[in-house]
Protein backbone atom coordinates (compact mmCIF):
# COMPACT_ATOMS: atom_id res chain seq x y z
CA UNK A 1 0.00 0.00 0.00
CA UNK A 2 1.10 3.98 -0.88
CA UNK A 3 1.94 5.68 2.28
CA UNK A 4 -0.83 7.74 1.66
CA UNK A 5 0.30 11.18 2.90
CA UNK A 6 -2.30 14.24 3.49
CA UNK A 7 -1.00 17.37 2.06
CA UNK A 8 -2.69 20.20 3.80
CA UNK A 9 -2.94 23.41 2.78
CA UNK A 10 -1.88 27.14 5.14
CA UNK A 11 -2.66 30.65 4.07
CA UNK A 12 -1.35 31.68 7.78
CA UNK A 13 1.18 30.63 10.64
CA UNK A 14 -2.56 30.10 12.43
CA UNK A 15 -4.21 27.59 9.62
CA UNK A 16 -0.63 25.69 9.62
CA UNK A 17 -1.04 24.94 13.42
CA UNK A 18 -4.42 24.20 12.49
CA UNK A 19 -3.68 21.33 9.84
CA UNK A 20 -0.75 20.30 11.88
CA UNK A 21 -3.10 19.70 15.09
CA UNK A 22 -5.55 18.20 12.65
CA UNK A 23 -3.75 15.06 11.44
CA UNK A 24 -1.94 16.51 8.18
CA UNK A 25 1.33 14.43 7.14
CA UNK A 26 2.48 17.34 5.51
CA UNK A 27 1.50 21.24 4.80
CA UNK A 28 2.70 23.62 1.70
CA UNK A 29 2.47 27.54 2.58
CA UNK A 30 4.16 29.99 0.65
CA UNK A 31 5.94 33.18 0.72
CA UNK A 32 3.97 36.73 0.51
CA UNK A 33 4.77 37.47 -3.17
CA UNK A 34 4.24 36.26 -6.33
CA UNK A 35 6.18 33.30 -6.40
CA UNK A 36 3.41 31.20 -5.28
CA UNK A 37 -0.06 31.22 -6.75
CA UNK A 38 -2.31 31.82 -4.00
CA UNK A 39 -0.56 35.39 -3.92
CA UNK A 40 -3.89 37.42 -1.97
CA UNK A 41 -3.73 40.04 -0.06
CA UNK A 42 -2.94 39.86 3.53
CA UNK A 43 -2.35 35.72 2.70
CA UNK A 44 1.18 33.80 3.51
CA UNK A 45 4.20 33.60 5.40
CA UNK A 46 6.87 36.36 6.11
CA UNK A 47 10.28 34.90 6.62
CA UNK A 48 10.29 35.15 10.22
CA UNK A 49 6.83 33.12 10.49
CA UNK A 50 7.85 30.60 8.41
CA UNK A 51 10.78 29.57 10.62
CA UNK A 52 8.51 29.34 13.76
CA UNK A 53 5.87 27.32 11.65
CA UNK A 54 8.74 24.77 10.27
CA UNK A 55 9.59 24.70 14.12
CA UNK A 56 6.19 23.54 14.54
CA UNK A 57 5.35 21.49 12.35
CA UNK A 58 8.94 19.24 12.65
CA UNK A 59 8.33 19.31 16.52
CA UNK A 60 5.17 17.25 15.72
CA UNK A 61 6.41 15.14 12.99
CA UNK A 62 5.15 17.24 10.32
CA UNK A 63 6.70 18.04 6.95
CA UNK A 64 6.30 21.55 5.34
CA UNK A 65 6.42 22.02 1.85
CA UNK A 66 6.97 25.35 0.31
CA UNK A 67 5.14 26.23 -3.11
CA UNK A 68 7.39 28.03 -5.54
CA UNK A 69 4.98 26.94 -8.28
CA UNK A 70 4.79 30.27 -10.34
CA UNK A 71 6.31 31.22 -13.67
CA UNK A 72 9.22 33.84 -13.29
CA UNK A 73 8.58 36.31 -16.00
CA UNK A 74 11.64 35.90 -18.45
CA UNK A 75 15.21 37.35 -16.73
CA UNK A 76 13.29 37.95 -13.30
CA UNK A 77 14.25 34.95 -11.24
CA UNK A 78 15.71 36.53 -8.60
CA UNK A 79 12.68 36.89 -6.21
CA UNK A 80 12.23 33.05 -6.96
CA UNK A 81 16.00 32.12 -6.04
CA UNK A 82 15.71 34.57 -3.10
CA UNK A 83 12.65 32.49 -1.88
CA UNK A 84 14.46 28.93 -2.33
CA UNK A 85 17.28 30.03 -0.84
CA UNK A 86 15.46 31.56 2.12
CA UNK A 87 13.11 28.26 1.91
CA UNK A 88 16.52 25.86 2.44
CA UNK A 89 17.71 28.14 5.08
CA UNK A 90 14.74 27.70 7.49
CA UNK A 91 14.82 23.73 6.79
CA UNK A 92 11.57 23.24 4.47
CA UNK A 93 11.33 19.48 3.21
CA UNK A 94 11.27 19.91 -0.46
CA UNK A 95 10.10 23.06 -2.93
CA UNK A 96 6.94 22.82 -5.03
CA UNK A 97 8.01 23.99 -8.54
CA UNK A 98 6.76 24.78 -11.73
CA UNK A 99 9.21 26.02 -13.61
CA UNK A 100 12.05 24.33 -15.34
CA UNK A 101 14.46 27.38 -14.72
CA UNK A 102 13.43 27.41 -10.90
CA UNK A 103 13.94 23.54 -10.52
CA UNK A 104 17.12 23.43 -11.82
CA UNK A 105 18.96 26.85 -9.63
CA UNK A 106 16.96 24.00 -6.56
CA UNK A 107 18.30 20.97 -8.05
CA UNK A 108 21.88 22.42 -8.66
CA UNK A 109 21.70 24.58 -5.46
CA UNK A 110 20.09 22.75 -2.70
CA UNK A 111 20.59 18.79 -3.82
CA UNK A 112 19.61 17.44 -0.45
CA UNK A 113 16.37 19.00 -1.08
CA UNK A 114 13.42 17.03 -2.27
CA UNK A 115 11.64 18.67 -5.69
CA UNK A 116 7.86 18.39 -6.26
CA UNK A 117 6.70 18.75 -9.78
CA UNK A 118 3.54 21.11 -8.88
CA UNK A 119 0.02 20.78 -10.94
CA UNK A 120 0.73 24.44 -12.84
CA UNK A 121 3.41 22.34 -14.65
CA UNK A 122 0.96 20.49 -16.54
CA UNK A 123 3.33 17.08 -16.82
CA UNK A 124 0.27 14.55 -17.27
CA UNK A 125 2.25 12.02 -19.76
CA UNK A 126 4.82 9.62 -18.57
CA UNK A 127 7.14 10.75 -20.92
CA UNK A 128 6.78 14.52 -19.69
CA UNK A 129 7.47 13.03 -16.10
CA UNK A 130 10.07 11.36 -16.93
CA UNK A 131 11.96 14.68 -18.31
CA UNK A 132 11.37 16.53 -15.02
CA UNK A 133 12.89 13.61 -13.05
CA UNK A 134 15.96 12.94 -15.02
CA UNK A 135 16.79 16.31 -15.53
CA UNK A 136 15.93 17.71 -12.18
CA UNK A 137 16.00 14.75 -9.81
CA UNK A 138 11.70 15.51 -9.53
CA UNK A 139 10.96 13.02 -6.75
CA UNK A 140 6.87 13.82 -6.96
CA UNK A 141 4.63 14.84 -9.35
CA UNK A 142 0.85 16.22 -8.85
CA UNK A 143 -0.89 15.13 -11.38
CA UNK A 144 -3.02 17.70 -13.52
CA UNK A 145 -6.68 17.13 -12.59
CA UNK A 146 -7.34 15.64 -15.95
CA UNK A 147 -6.84 12.16 -15.54
CA UNK A 148 -8.91 8.67 -15.02
CA UNK A 149 -8.04 6.52 -12.31
CA UNK A 150 -6.85 3.82 -14.80
CA UNK A 151 -4.61 5.97 -16.59
CA UNK A 152 -2.88 7.24 -13.36
CA UNK A 153 -2.29 3.36 -12.53
CA UNK A 154 -0.99 2.94 -16.30
CA UNK A 155 1.09 6.49 -15.29
CA UNK A 156 2.23 5.33 -12.33
CA UNK A 157 3.83 2.07 -13.99
CA UNK A 158 5.79 3.74 -16.15
CA UNK A 159 7.82 6.57 -13.73
CA UNK A 160 9.84 6.94 -11.42
CA UNK A 161 8.70 8.99 -8.86
CA UNK A 162 5.97 9.42 -5.79
CA UNK A 163 2.62 10.38 -7.63
CA UNK A 164 0.27 13.22 -5.66
CA UNK A 165 -3.29 13.82 -6.85
CA UNK A 166 -5.89 16.41 -5.32
CA UNK A 167 -8.68 14.95 -3.52
CA UNK A 168 -10.52 18.23 -2.38
CA UNK A 169 -11.06 21.81 -3.13
CA UNK A 170 -11.43 24.26 -6.23
CA UNK A 171 -11.39 22.78 -9.37
CA UNK A 172 -10.39 25.07 -11.92
CA UNK A 173 -10.06 22.95 -15.15
CA UNK A 174 -8.22 24.86 -17.55
CA UNK A 175 -4.70 23.09 -18.62
CA UNK A 176 -3.05 24.25 -15.59
CA UNK A 177 -0.44 26.40 -15.21
CA UNK A 178 -1.54 28.21 -19.05
CA UNK A 179 -4.75 29.85 -18.17
CA UNK A 180 -4.55 33.35 -19.47
CA UNK A 181 -8.50 34.36 -18.52
CA UNK A 182 -7.63 36.74 -15.55
CA UNK A 183 -4.56 38.33 -17.55
CA UNK A 184 -6.41 39.18 -20.23
CA UNK A 185 -9.08 40.70 -18.16
CA UNK A 186 -7.25 42.49 -15.65
CA UNK A 187 -3.43 42.46 -16.76
CA UNK A 188 -2.57 40.42 -13.88
CA UNK A 189 -1.38 36.85 -14.84
CA UNK A 190 -2.22 33.73 -12.51
CA UNK A 191 0.72 32.49 -13.49
CA UNK A 192 3.72 34.74 -13.05
CA UNK A 193 1.74 37.07 -10.61
CA UNK A 194 0.30 34.18 -8.77
CA UNK A 195 -3.50 35.43 -8.44
CA UNK A 196 -6.30 34.56 -10.22
CA UNK A 197 -9.13 37.16 -10.15
CA UNK A 198 -7.46 39.74 -7.99
CA UNK A 199 -9.35 40.81 -4.86
CA UNK A 200 -8.60 44.57 -6.16
CA UNK A 201 -10.22 43.89 -9.14
CA UNK A 202 -13.42 41.66 -8.06
CA UNK A 203 -16.94 43.61 -6.99
CA UNK A 204 -19.93 41.95 -5.63
CA UNK A 205 -23.08 43.83 -6.45
CA UNK A 206 -26.39 43.64 -4.73
CA UNK A 207 -29.55 44.63 -6.58
CA UNK A 208 -32.91 46.06 -5.34
CA UNK A 209 -34.54 42.19 -5.85
CA UNK A 210 -31.28 40.63 -3.68
CA UNK A 211 -29.57 39.27 -6.60
CA UNK A 212 -25.91 39.56 -6.63
CA UNK A 213 -23.94 40.29 -9.59
CA UNK A 214 -19.86 39.48 -9.69
CA UNK A 215 -17.97 41.65 -11.20
CA UNK A 216 -14.29 40.79 -12.46
CA UNK A 217 -12.42 44.45 -13.64
CA UNK A 218 -15.68 46.23 -14.59
CA UNK A 219 -17.52 42.45 -16.40
CA UNK A 220 -20.13 40.76 -14.55
CA UNK A 221 -19.42 37.18 -15.05
CA UNK A 222 -22.31 35.68 -12.90
CA UNK A 223 -25.16 36.92 -11.34
CA UNK A 224 -26.64 34.92 -8.78
CA UNK A 225 -30.45 35.10 -7.69
CA UNK A 226 -31.54 35.70 -4.15
CA UNK A 227 -31.92 31.93 -3.42
CA UNK A 228 -28.99 30.69 -5.42
CA UNK A 229 -25.68 29.13 -3.84
CA UNK A 230 -22.76 31.74 -5.18
CA UNK A 231 -18.99 30.18 -6.53
CA UNK A 232 -15.77 32.40 -6.88
CA UNK A 233 -15.33 35.26 -9.23
CA UNK A 234 -13.52 33.25 -11.81
CA UNK A 235 -13.74 33.80 -15.63
CA UNK A 236 -13.92 29.83 -16.05
CA UNK A 237 -17.01 29.78 -13.56
CA UNK A 238 -18.82 32.56 -15.20
CA UNK A 239 -22.46 32.37 -16.90
CA UNK A 240 -22.12 33.92 -20.05
CA UNK A 241 -24.82 34.64 -22.79
CA UNK A 242 -24.13 33.04 -26.15
CA UNK A 243 -26.43 33.20 -29.67
CA UNK A 244 -27.02 29.88 -29.00
CA UNK A 245 -27.54 29.92 -25.32
CA UNK A 246 -28.80 33.58 -24.57
CA UNK A 247 -30.73 32.66 -21.37
CA UNK A 248 -26.59 32.42 -19.91
CA UNK A 249 -24.88 29.32 -19.11
CA UNK A 250 -21.84 28.02 -17.54
CA UNK A 251 -19.62 27.88 -20.82
CA UNK A 252 -16.29 26.61 -19.32
CA UNK A 253 -17.90 24.75 -15.68
CA UNK A 254 -20.15 25.24 -12.82
CA UNK A 255 -18.84 26.12 -9.73
CA UNK A 256 -18.24 23.21 -8.07
CA UNK A 257 -15.45 21.24 -5.76
CA UNK A 258 -13.57 19.14 -6.55
CA UNK A 259 -14.37 15.72 -3.68
CA UNK A 260 -12.66 12.16 -4.17
CA UNK A 261 -13.38 11.36 -0.61
CA UNK A 262 -15.28 8.21 -2.20
CA UNK A 263 -12.51 7.36 -4.90
CA UNK A 264 -9.89 6.91 -1.65
CA UNK A 265 -9.28 3.44 -1.61
CA UNK A 266 -9.27 2.81 -5.70
CA UNK A 267 -6.62 6.24 -5.33
CA UNK A 268 -4.57 4.03 -2.89
CA UNK A 269 -4.53 1.36 -5.10
CA UNK A 270 -3.84 3.27 -8.21
CA UNK A 271 -0.44 3.82 -6.35
CA UNK A 272 -0.85 7.15 -5.26
CA UNK A 273 1.49 8.35 -2.48
CA UNK A 274 -0.23 11.36 -1.21
CA UNK A 275 -3.28 13.50 -1.36
CA UNK A 276 -3.87 17.04 -1.70
CA UNK A 277 -6.38 19.32 -0.66
CA UNK A 278 -6.72 22.31 -2.50
CA UNK A 279 -7.48 25.69 -0.33
CA UNK A 280 -4.66 27.93 1.01
CA UNK A 281 -7.14 30.85 0.59
CA UNK A 282 -9.12 29.33 2.63
CA UNK A 283 -10.03 29.62 6.80
CA UNK A 284 -9.03 27.38 9.62
CA UNK A 285 -12.34 26.42 10.17
CA UNK A 286 -11.89 25.09 6.43
CA UNK A 287 -8.52 23.08 7.00
CA UNK A 288 -9.49 21.84 10.11
CA UNK A 289 -13.09 20.32 9.00
CA UNK A 290 -11.63 19.16 5.65
CA UNK A 291 -8.60 18.04 7.15
CA UNK A 292 -10.14 15.81 10.11
CA UNK A 293 -12.06 14.63 7.72
CA UNK A 294 -10.01 12.92 5.21
CA UNK A 295 -7.63 12.07 8.14
CA UNK A 296 -10.10 10.16 9.80
CA UNK A 297 -10.98 8.22 6.05
CA UNK A 298 -7.32 7.77 5.45
CA UNK A 299 -6.79 6.18 8.85
CA UNK A 300 -9.76 3.82 8.66
CA UNK A 301 -8.41 2.79 4.61
CA UNK A 302 -4.88 1.94 6.15
CA UNK A 303 -6.56 -0.08 8.94
CA UNK A 304 -8.70 -2.25 7.05
CA UNK A 305 -11.78 -0.64 7.60
CA UNK A 306 -14.28 1.02 5.57
CA UNK A 307 -14.01 4.58 5.52
CA UNK A 308 -16.86 6.67 7.01
CA UNK A 309 -16.17 10.55 5.47
CA UNK A 310 -18.06 13.06 6.78
CA UNK A 311 -20.31 15.19 4.75
CA UNK A 312 -18.13 18.32 3.39
CA UNK A 313 -20.75 19.66 1.13
CA UNK A 314 -20.93 22.86 2.68
CA UNK A 315 -17.75 23.82 2.14
CA UNK A 316 -17.81 23.03 -1.54
CA UNK A 317 -18.42 25.77 -4.05
CA UNK A 318 -21.37 26.69 -4.80
CA UNK A 319 -22.86 23.80 -2.57
CA UNK A 320 -21.92 21.17 -5.47
CA UNK A 321 -19.20 18.39 -5.49
CA UNK A 322 -18.20 16.24 -8.72
CA UNK A 323 -15.29 13.54 -8.77
CA UNK A 324 -14.35 15.48 -12.30
CA UNK A 325 -12.14 13.56 -14.69
CA UNK A 326 -10.80 11.20 -11.87
CA UNK A 327 -14.30 9.09 -12.16
CA UNK A 328 -15.18 9.89 -16.31
CA UNK A 329 -13.44 11.34 -19.10
CA UNK A 330 -16.70 12.18 -20.06
CA UNK A 331 -16.74 14.83 -17.35
CA UNK A 332 -17.31 18.56 -19.41
CA UNK B 1 -18.14 61.72 7.22
CA UNK B 2 -20.83 61.57 5.18
CA UNK B 3 -23.90 58.80 5.70
CA UNK B 4 -24.39 55.81 3.57
CA UNK B 5 -26.88 54.51 1.17
CA UNK B 6 -28.27 52.54 3.93
CA UNK B 7 -29.62 55.97 5.25
CA UNK B 8 -32.38 56.48 2.61
CA UNK B 9 -33.44 53.03 4.30
CA UNK B 10 -36.60 54.54 5.80
CA UNK B 11 -36.57 54.07 10.11
CA UNK B 12 -39.38 54.83 12.22
CA UNK B 13 -39.15 57.25 14.75
CA UNK B 14 -39.56 54.58 17.85
CA UNK B 15 -36.70 51.92 15.96
CA UNK B 16 -33.82 55.12 15.70
CA UNK B 17 -34.55 56.00 19.35
CA UNK B 18 -34.21 52.13 20.25
CA UNK B 19 -30.84 51.64 18.08
CA UNK B 20 -29.50 55.17 19.41
CA UNK B 21 -29.94 53.54 22.94
CA UNK B 22 -28.64 49.93 22.03
CA UNK B 23 -25.54 51.55 20.86
CA UNK B 24 -24.99 53.66 23.64
CA UNK B 25 -25.02 50.59 25.83
CA UNK B 26 -23.07 48.17 23.57
CA UNK B 27 -19.96 50.96 23.29
CA UNK B 28 -18.22 50.53 26.17
CA UNK B 29 -17.79 46.80 25.76
CA UNK B 30 -16.75 47.41 21.79
CA UNK B 31 -13.83 49.71 23.23
CA UNK B 32 -12.60 47.17 25.72
CA UNK B 33 -12.89 44.32 22.84
CA UNK B 34 -11.17 46.22 20.36
CA UNK B 35 -8.07 47.51 22.64
CA UNK B 36 -7.93 43.81 24.18
CA UNK B 37 -7.40 42.26 20.20
CA UNK B 38 -4.89 45.29 19.43
CA UNK B 39 -2.67 44.43 22.33
CA UNK B 40 -2.57 40.55 21.97
CA UNK B 41 -2.72 39.85 18.45
CA UNK B 42 -0.69 43.14 17.02
CA UNK B 43 0.76 41.01 13.63
CA UNK B 44 -2.85 41.73 12.81
CA UNK B 45 -2.51 44.94 11.73
CA UNK B 46 0.91 43.42 8.83
CA UNK B 47 -1.85 41.74 7.16
CA UNK B 48 -4.47 44.51 6.81
CA UNK B 49 -1.51 46.67 4.84
CA UNK B 50 -3.27 49.73 3.44
CA UNK B 51 -6.02 48.65 4.61
CA UNK B 52 -5.30 49.63 8.10
CA UNK B 53 -7.42 53.45 7.33
CA UNK B 54 -10.39 51.39 5.34
CA UNK B 55 -13.83 52.12 7.22
CA UNK B 56 -15.19 48.47 7.17
CA UNK B 57 -19.43 48.81 7.88
CA UNK B 58 -20.08 45.35 9.60
CA UNK B 59 -23.69 44.58 9.85
CA UNK B 60 -25.20 42.33 11.83
CA UNK B 61 -28.57 42.06 9.90
CA UNK B 62 -30.74 41.43 13.27
CA UNK B 63 -29.57 43.50 15.96
CA UNK B 64 -30.56 47.15 15.77
CA UNK B 65 -27.06 48.93 14.91
CA UNK B 66 -24.21 48.35 12.96
CA UNK B 67 -20.41 48.11 13.72
CA UNK B 68 -18.47 50.77 11.94
CA UNK B 69 -14.27 49.31 12.34
CA UNK B 70 -11.28 51.69 11.20
CA UNK B 71 -8.02 49.06 12.28
CA UNK B 72 -5.66 52.19 12.23
CA UNK B 73 -3.25 50.91 15.25
CA UNK B 74 -2.57 54.99 15.84
CA UNK B 75 -6.22 55.38 15.75
CA UNK B 76 -8.55 52.19 16.20
CA UNK B 77 -12.19 52.82 15.57
CA UNK B 78 -14.58 49.99 17.01
CA UNK B 79 -18.17 51.77 17.18
CA UNK B 80 -21.56 51.02 17.35
CA UNK B 81 -23.61 53.39 14.61
CA UNK B 82 -27.49 53.36 14.19
CA UNK B 83 -27.89 52.15 10.25
CA UNK B 84 -29.29 55.76 9.48
CA UNK B 85 -26.25 57.78 10.54
CA UNK B 86 -23.54 54.60 9.26
CA UNK B 87 -20.35 56.10 8.04
CA UNK B 88 -19.52 55.58 3.92
CA UNK B 89 -18.09 52.26 4.13
CA UNK B 90 -15.32 51.06 1.74
CA UNK B 91 -16.46 47.79 2.31
CA UNK B 92 -19.30 45.78 4.10
CA UNK B 93 -19.72 42.97 5.34
CA UNK B 94 -23.48 41.53 6.11
CA UNK B 95 -24.52 38.78 7.74
CA UNK B 96 -26.17 37.42 11.39
CA UNK B 97 -24.45 38.26 14.09
CA UNK B 98 -23.55 34.91 15.36
CA UNK B 99 -22.75 34.10 11.94
CA UNK B 100 -19.81 36.88 12.08
CA UNK B 101 -18.60 36.34 15.27
CA UNK B 102 -18.27 32.29 14.50
CA UNK B 103 -16.54 33.81 11.67
CA UNK B 104 -13.51 35.47 13.35
CA UNK B 105 -13.63 32.64 15.77
CA UNK B 106 -12.74 30.15 12.55
CA UNK B 107 -16.22 28.04 13.74
CA UNK B 108 -17.57 29.02 10.30
CA UNK B 109 -15.40 29.20 7.27
CA UNK B 110 -15.66 32.18 5.31
CA UNK B 111 -15.71 31.23 1.37
CA UNK B 112 -18.59 29.02 2.97
CA UNK B 113 -20.73 31.46 4.19
CA UNK B 114 -20.48 33.45 0.99
CA UNK B 115 -21.33 30.52 -1.35
CA UNK B 116 -24.41 29.72 0.85
CA UNK B 117 -25.60 33.45 0.74
CA UNK B 118 -25.27 33.93 4.49
CA UNK B 119 -22.45 36.37 4.12
CA UNK B 120 -22.68 39.23 1.83
CA UNK B 121 -20.15 41.49 1.02
CA UNK B 122 -20.02 44.61 -1.22
CA UNK B 123 -17.52 47.20 -1.91
CA UNK B 124 -13.57 46.87 -1.76
CA UNK B 125 -13.25 42.96 -1.76
CA UNK B 126 -9.42 43.76 -1.14
CA UNK B 127 -10.27 45.39 2.15
CA UNK B 128 -12.52 42.41 3.18
CA UNK B 129 -9.98 39.90 1.89
CA UNK B 130 -7.31 41.23 4.34
CA UNK B 131 -9.21 41.47 7.24
CA UNK B 132 -10.77 38.13 6.66
CA UNK B 133 -7.01 36.71 6.36
CA UNK B 134 -5.81 38.96 9.48
CA UNK B 135 -8.54 37.99 11.99
CA UNK B 136 -8.20 34.31 10.42
CA UNK B 137 -4.88 34.22 11.95
CA UNK B 138 -5.68 35.19 15.56
CA UNK B 139 -5.51 31.94 17.76
CA UNK B 140 -8.12 31.80 20.23
CA UNK B 141 -11.81 32.83 20.58
CA UNK B 142 -13.14 36.23 20.55
CA UNK B 143 -16.38 35.15 21.47
CA UNK B 144 -14.51 32.80 24.48
CA UNK B 145 -12.39 35.90 25.22
CA UNK B 146 -15.37 38.71 25.56
CA UNK B 147 -17.81 36.49 27.36
CA UNK B 148 -15.28 36.01 30.00
CA UNK B 149 -14.79 39.51 30.46
CA UNK B 150 -17.95 39.19 32.25
CA UNK B 151 -17.58 36.14 34.12
CA UNK B 152 -20.46 33.75 34.73
CA UNK B 153 -23.45 35.96 33.31
CA UNK B 154 -20.98 36.58 30.60
CA UNK B 155 -20.60 32.84 29.26
CA UNK B 156 -24.35 32.26 29.42
CA UNK B 157 -25.52 35.07 27.55
CA UNK B 158 -22.75 33.84 25.03
CA UNK B 159 -24.56 30.34 25.53
CA UNK B 160 -27.80 31.72 25.08
CA UNK B 161 -26.62 33.17 21.72
CA UNK B 162 -25.36 30.11 20.34
CA UNK B 163 -28.14 27.86 20.80
CA UNK B 164 -30.77 30.25 19.63
CA UNK B 165 -28.09 30.78 16.44
CA UNK B 166 -27.86 26.99 15.99
CA UNK B 167 -31.56 26.50 16.25
CA UNK B 168 -32.35 29.37 13.84
CA UNK B 169 -29.66 27.32 10.85
CA UNK B 170 -30.52 23.83 11.93
CA UNK B 171 -31.32 22.57 8.72
CA UNK B 172 -28.40 24.09 7.05
CA UNK B 173 -25.61 22.79 9.48
CA UNK B 174 -22.88 20.87 8.58
CA UNK B 175 -20.70 17.98 9.95
S1 LIG C 1 -9.86 31.32 -14.47
FE1 LIG C 1 -10.26 29.30 -13.56
S2 LIG C 1 -8.91 27.88 -14.63
FE2 LIG C 1 -8.16 29.96 -15.01
S3 LIG C 1 -6.61 30.25 -13.41
FE3 LIG C 1 -8.55 31.07 -12.66
S4 LIG C 1 -9.45 29.36 -11.47
FE4 LIG C 1 -7.85 28.51 -12.78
Amino acid sequence: MSLAELICPAGTPAALRTAVDAGADAVYCGFQDATNARNFPGLNFTPDELAEAVAYAHARGTKVLLALNTYPPAGKVDLWRQAADTGARLGVDAFIVADMGVADYIARTYPGIRLHLSVQAAASSPEAIRYYCENFGVKRVVLPRILTIPEIRQIRREIPCEIETFIFGNHGLMVEGRCSLTNYLTGQSTNMDGVCSPASDVEYVRDADGSMSSQLAGFTIDRFGPEEKAGYPTICKGRYAAPHRPEGYYAFEEPVSLNLSRLLPDLIEAGVHAFKIEGRQRSKSYVRGVVRAFRAAVDDIKAGREANIADLIALTEGQKQTQGAFETKKWR
Amino acid sequence: MTPTSESKVRVRPGERAIARLACLAVQPLLTRVVRRVAAQHPSLFARLGPHQTTDFLIDPVELPFALHLRPDPQALVFRAVPRDTAPQAGATIRGRFLLLLELIDAEQDGDAAFFSRDLEVSGDTEAVVRLRNALDDMDGSLAEETSAMFGTPGRAVLARLRRAYTDATKPREYA
